[in-house]
């Protein structure tokens, strides 16, 4: 009997784009430059998340017609993001083909309470984290690939080291735990505790872990492989950089090859600028993404 | 019997972990002279224009050519399958275009119309859990080649001498009969 949208199918998908950059692009134009250098896959969207932090008011879904001329601008995978709690949004960008959704916190939260039952859909869902009780429960919901929340839009990667380090850590923690103590343990993350069982036995998440939010060069790409990531998402790093097609590229490289500390170094050499950056210190607590999200 | 698995992108681990499994030595392969020692080569699912465009870089296309001229087996799955196509319907150019097949990408649709299925793949299995992601197809397969597996009249696995594809993922799988057939493959070559 053929099965579609089974787990094994969703996750699948993400284990596909290891060891790869997903890219955010905004025209196909961008989703084009984007397959060129080498991307596993694009995030179609009507603005990059540091246009979204400058332009302030209600992020929202794309505007579809973006999204659908970025489908069939490319052939490797294209993803989009929906608010969280907003399923209908979700529901929508599935029916336009989308092959992967992002329950994200860069978009204004539609629910504050609630995140979108994955496990309904069809196609998969990657959801943020900071800590290993948040990607579980991302995880219980029917999540099939996890990233670090980091800060995203702010081209600082310090953020998405602390999830990154904070998740590791917290695996080795529980990987190394008596089976006593995983039910208190489970309680103190607010995890799922078959979920938590499951990370006590194999020392990992049960899907994918990217990192997100604040990539803005090739050293900070190999930075977060080396922390642990199976991949890496650049949101606005690449567009937003003086010369995009390089910078990409370069991106794509390091990420390969994260312990080629030569490589890096010429892939790195006169890119021009990376995106401006911001101090998180000076973002208002109100405004900062990784607050989104429960 | 010693196996590399290009580790440019994609699920490097799931076949590393397989073919360790049924009794190989696996071994990730990320640079060209890392292919010197090894019996055969498993060639992973992952996106294949990104996996083709990272062997462009560093001088896989060639090594992987010779490798394959040399005899040695080579198995490609999903991505894999693609690289190693001579002809890609709509295309003009191919990657690697070492074994004498067909295919069409991204053929079963998109992540939506992904699919797993039970079926029998010629002497392998009656039953294997196969998991199409995205997944292309083999649309002819040439004249000394065997068809091992179809789907709803679409080939999805194929043998061509010392050449192995298979459409979907056997990496995502516990089952380990296709990675044992791929050993007994490079076995047969290696003597």
């Amino acid at each position: 009997m053929v099965q579609v949208g089974t787990s094994r199918v969703k996750r699948g998908m993400a284990e596909m784009q290891k060891g790869g950059v997903i890219m955010d692009v905004v025209n196909a134009e961008q989703a084009k430059i984007a397959e060129a250098a080498g991307a596993v896959a694009v995030m179609a969207l009507e603005r990059v998340p540091s246009d979204i932090r400058a332009a302030g008011g209600v992020a929202r879904m794309a505007d579809l017609s973006i999204v659908e001329e970025v489908l069939n601008a490319v052939s490797i995978p294209v993803m989009a993001k929906a608010r969280i709690g907003h399923f209908v949004e979700a529901r929508v960008l599935e029916s336009l083909g989308v092959d992967y959704l992002d329950e994200s916190e860069v978009l204004t939260p539609a629910d504050d309470l609630y995140h979108i039952n994955k496990k309904e859909f069809t196609v998969p869902f990657v959801c943020g984290a900071r800590d290993l009780g948040e990607a579980l429960r991302r995880i219980g919901e029917g999540a099939s690939m996890i990233r670090t929340k980091g800060e995203p839009g702010t081209g600082n990667i310090v953020e998405a080291v602390r999830h990154m380090r904070t998740m590791m850590s917290q695996i080795r923690k529980v990987q190394a735990m008596s089976y006593d103590e995983l039910m208190a343990e489970a309680k103190n993350l607010g995890a799922p505790y078959e979920l938590l069982e499951e990370v006590h036995k194999t020392g990992k998440l049960p899907v994918v872990n990217f990192a997100a939010g604040g990539v803005a060069t090739p050293a900070d790409a190999a930075l977060m492989m080396q922390l642990g990531s199976d991949g890496v998402f650049v949101g606005s790093g690449i567009f937003k950089s003086e010369n995009p097609e390089k910078f990409a590229r370069a991106i794509v490289e390091a990420t390969t090859h994260y312990t080629d500390y030569e490589l890096i170094a010429r892939v790195s050499k006169g890119l021009g600028t990376a995106m401006p950056g911001i101090e998180i210190s000076k973002i208002r607590e109100a405004d900062r993404m990784q607050e989104r999200g429960w | 019997m010693k196996i590399g698995v290009l580790a440019l992108q994609g699920a490097v681990a799931e076949h590393v972990r397989m073919l360790e499994e049924v009794g190989a030595t696996a071994v990730p392969v990320k640079k060209v002279e890392e292919l010197d020692d090894l019996d055969g080569l498993v060639i992973p699912g992952g996106e294949s224009t990104t996996i083709s465009k990272l062997m462009h870089k560093y001088g896989f296309m060639e090594a992987v050519q010779e490798f394959g001229k040399a005899n040695k087996p080579i198995f490609g799955t999903c991505a894999g399958a693609i690289l190693l196509a001579k002809r890609i319907q709509g295309q003009d150019d191919c990657h690697l275009g070492l074994m004498e097949i067909k295919v069409e990408r991204n053929a079963f649709g998109r992540q939506k119309e992904s699919f797993e299925v039970l079926m029998p793949v010629a002497g392998v299995a009656a039953d294997y859990p196969a998991v199409f992601i995205r997944a292309p197809y083999i649309m002819e397969v040439g004249e000394n080649g065997q068809v091992l597996a179809k789907h709803e009249d679409k080939i999805v696995v194929a043998r061509s001498g010392h050449y192995l594809v298979a459409a979907f993922h056997p990496e995502l799988t516990e089952d380990t009969r296709l990675h044992k057939y791929f050993l007994d493959m490079v076995k047969e070559y290696r003597s």
